[in-house]
This record gives C-alpha cells, structure tokens and sequence, in this order.
C-alpha cells in the first residue's frame, strides 16, 4: 500500500481533536494503557488474597474495574470532552441500566424466591 | 445520493452522523449486556450454597487475554491518531496490529472453550463429586479424552468401568467436607500431578463436560463470553475491512475515513469495556 498523503488533511476534520492536539493525547494514551494493565494486575492480585469476607474481594474487583471503565470510555472514547448530545444519550442509557440493577437488587431481597427455593 | 453530514458535523447535533449512531447503538448494546450481568447476579446469589464452581477457568490464559484486548484498544487510538496527524503507514501498521490482537484473542478464547469440551465432573449417588478427565476404560470401548461425552453415552457404550484422572485440585474442596465432597490428598501436601481413578458406571448418577448443560455457571460463562466473542469477531472483520480494502478511501476522502475509523474504535473500545467486568466476574470471583 503506497504511503499516498491527500490533497487535503486529515487534521482538519469536523470534531475537535486536531493533528496537533492528538500528537500531544498520544502520550496520555500511553499512560492509560500501562494503568489498565497495572489494574488488570491488581485484580488478578487481590482475587488471590483472601479477605474475610468474599464481599470485600467482589467490591474491590468491580472497584477496579469501574476505574478501568472510567479510562477506557474517558480517554480512548474521548468521553471527557464530548458533545453535549453523547452526554444526554448516556445519561438516559444510565438511568435505565441503574434501574435494572436496582431491580435486581431489590430481588435478592431476604424474603425474595431466589432465597426460598433454596 | 449523497450520505449527509459524513464528514461535517450537524448543526444541531455538531457532530457528524455516523457517530451519533455508534453512541446511540453502544447505548442498546449497555443494556443487553446489562440484562445479561442482571440474570447473572441472580442466578449466582441464588444458587445453593457450594453449588457454584469457582475455579474451574484457567486465570494466567485470562489474565492474558485480558492484556491483548487492551493492548489491541490502544492499538485502535494509534491508528485513528495517526491519521489525524497524516501518517498512513503508522496507521497501517497500528490497524493491522489490532487486527492480530482481535485474532489472538479468539484464537486463546478457542483453546479455552476446547479445553472445557474434554474436561470433565462425576457426580456419584454416593453424593461424592470430582472433576477431572476421562482416561477410557478397561475393555478399550471409551476413548481417552472424549469430547462432549455425558451420561447417556456413557450407559449406551455398555461398559463397566470408567478410568479417570482427577485433578490435583477440586474446586469444591474449599467448601466444607461434610457437604459429601471427596477429599483426594492430604491437604498439607502440594498437589501438581493429576490423581488416577477407577469408577464403576453403576456408580456414576451423572458424568457431564464442562458445557453450558455442567451448570448454571457454565450456561452464564459461554452465553456472555460467546456473546462478546461474536463483538469481537465482528469488529475484527470490520477493522480487518477498513485496513485493507477499506482504505483506499484514505485517497479520496480522508476525513471521512478518518471518522470511520473512529466509529469503528468506540465499537473496539466499547467491546473492551464488555470484558474488563466479564474477566473478574466469570474467571475471579
């Protein structure tokens, strides 16, 4: 494949991240893959370590991961300087999946079936 | 007819379409996987206590898989980048890794799955149960390692005795053992090499693989790891289009290749997130 460069630049396209300000992200980019592979490492760590109580190793897994999460959607997606309209869309996707967790809470209730048919 | 606002952002919205339609697809994407964590959680919680297997995935091959996906995310930015800043080759070669990356994991992915295929538990009526693989049998009827074998195969080869290796450990040992589970060693001993069993059939209530039909656990496992193998087959070929012939656009429309194959990126990077919950919660905890 020839190394053709266009007519016009790529570094002028419609969203904000321009060839010189990417060149300046690359470094963050970097910086977040060795985090998510530091957090990846820890997980795998403290799955190892036997706290008291099994909840602990579970809030301390999904505690990292939601970091992880937050590095992925924030940097490699570009959530954290978005448009407004990315921002509505998720707010509405997280209100319902917020309500499909407290749904599913709610259901494992003390006096709820699944503890019952037990 | 000219696809509008491919490339300049629409006044209302200031963003070209084609992104706008990514993020409103991930968003339907967050709540099916969000349906299928849901079931999860309840069928986990609700499962009878020393039910649920832990153990039973092989954790470095995961933790392993889990760095290639990342790696194959910043691979995905680098080359979007690196048409922002007008480097073709770079982008060439960063796509290309990605690519690799998206085939090594479900290369792994496959030699997880056919790993489970041969790997077996025997539930015997003496409410004893060990997991492990099948070695034949005395008569040469059973062949060593079988695929997919179960019960009802078991009875219909007509033979007596079953020969097994039992695995150094048993996930359910760290439950109580007055629970009817088998204790193969003493604990106090390192346990590495793989332990010889013979069982009589009539002994056997029920031989099973580790298939979605083992269990419950198993069910969740292949659902939403299949699931997310099917996203990341499907990136692949995707990604996979848009290196090579999908990029002579590069010559004609760059900005609009450009954004293609950032649409393409938040598709990778969302499928990436998928498993960052999917590796602790199945292969952790």
């Amino acid at each position: 494949m020839s190394n053709a460069q266009p007519q016009s630049s790529a570094s002028s396209t419609s969203n904000d991240h321009g060839g010189h300000d990417v060149a300046k992200d690359v470094r963050k980019y970097v910086i977040v893959f060795i985090t998510l592979i530091i957090g990846t490492i820890l997980t795998v760590l403290a799955s190892y370590h036997r706290f008291p109580n099994h909840s602990m190793n579970i809030a301390l897994a999904l505690a990292i991961a939601c970091v992880k999460v937050f590095l992925v959607a924030g940097f490699f997606m570009h959530l954290i300087s978005e448009r407004q309209l990315i921002y509505t869309v998720l707010i509405v996707t997280a209100f319902f999946f917020a309500g499909l967790m407290y749904l599913t809470l709610w259901s494992m209730e003390p006096n709820s079936i699944i503890h019952i048919m037990k | 007819m000219d696809i509008p606002y491919t490339v300049k952002p629409r006044p209302d919205t200031g963003l070209f379409n084609a992104k706008v339609g990514i993020w409103l697809f991930l968003a339907s994407e967050v709540m099916l996987f969000g349906a299928l964590f849901s079931s999860y959680i309840l069928e986990r919680v609700g499962a009878a206590p020393g039910t649920w297997p832990q153990g039973l995935l092989n954790i470095p091959i995961g933790t392993f898989n889990t760095v290639v996906l990342i790696t194959s995310s910043i691979t995905v930015i680098m080359s979007w980048a690196s048409l922002k800043m007008n480097q073709f080759n770079r982008f060439k070669i960063f796509q290309g890794l990605t690519v690799l990356c998206a085939l090594a994991f479900l290369g792994i992915k496959s030699k997880e799955y056919k790993d489970k295929f041969h790997h077996y538990e025997i539930w015997t009526y003496n409410g004893e149960h060990v997991t492990g693989h099948i070695k034949g049998d005395p008569s040469g009827k059973l062949k060593p390692d079988p695929y997919f074998f179960d019960t009802i195969k078991l009875h219909a080869l007509g033979i007596e005795e079953v020969e097994f290796e039992a695995d150094p450990t048993q996930y359910h040992e760290q439950f109580p053992k007055d629970k009817g589970f088998v204790s193969l060693e003493s604990e106090k001993e390192p346990k590495h090499e793989e332990i010889p069993l013979t069982f009589k059939v009539s002994d056997i209530k029920r031989l099973s693989a580790f298939v979605p039909a083992h269990s419950t656990y198993f069910a969740c496992y292949f659902t939403m790891t299949a699931l997310h193998a099917l996203h990341v087959f499907g990136g692949m070929i995707v990604m996979a289009y848009l290196w090579g012939p999908g990029s002579k656009m590069w010559k004609t429309d760059p900005e609009r290749f450009t954004n293609r194959i950032e649409v393409s990126g938040l598709f990778w990077h969302f499928v990436d997130l998928v498993w960052i919950f999917l590796f602790p919660v199945l292969y952790l905890l």
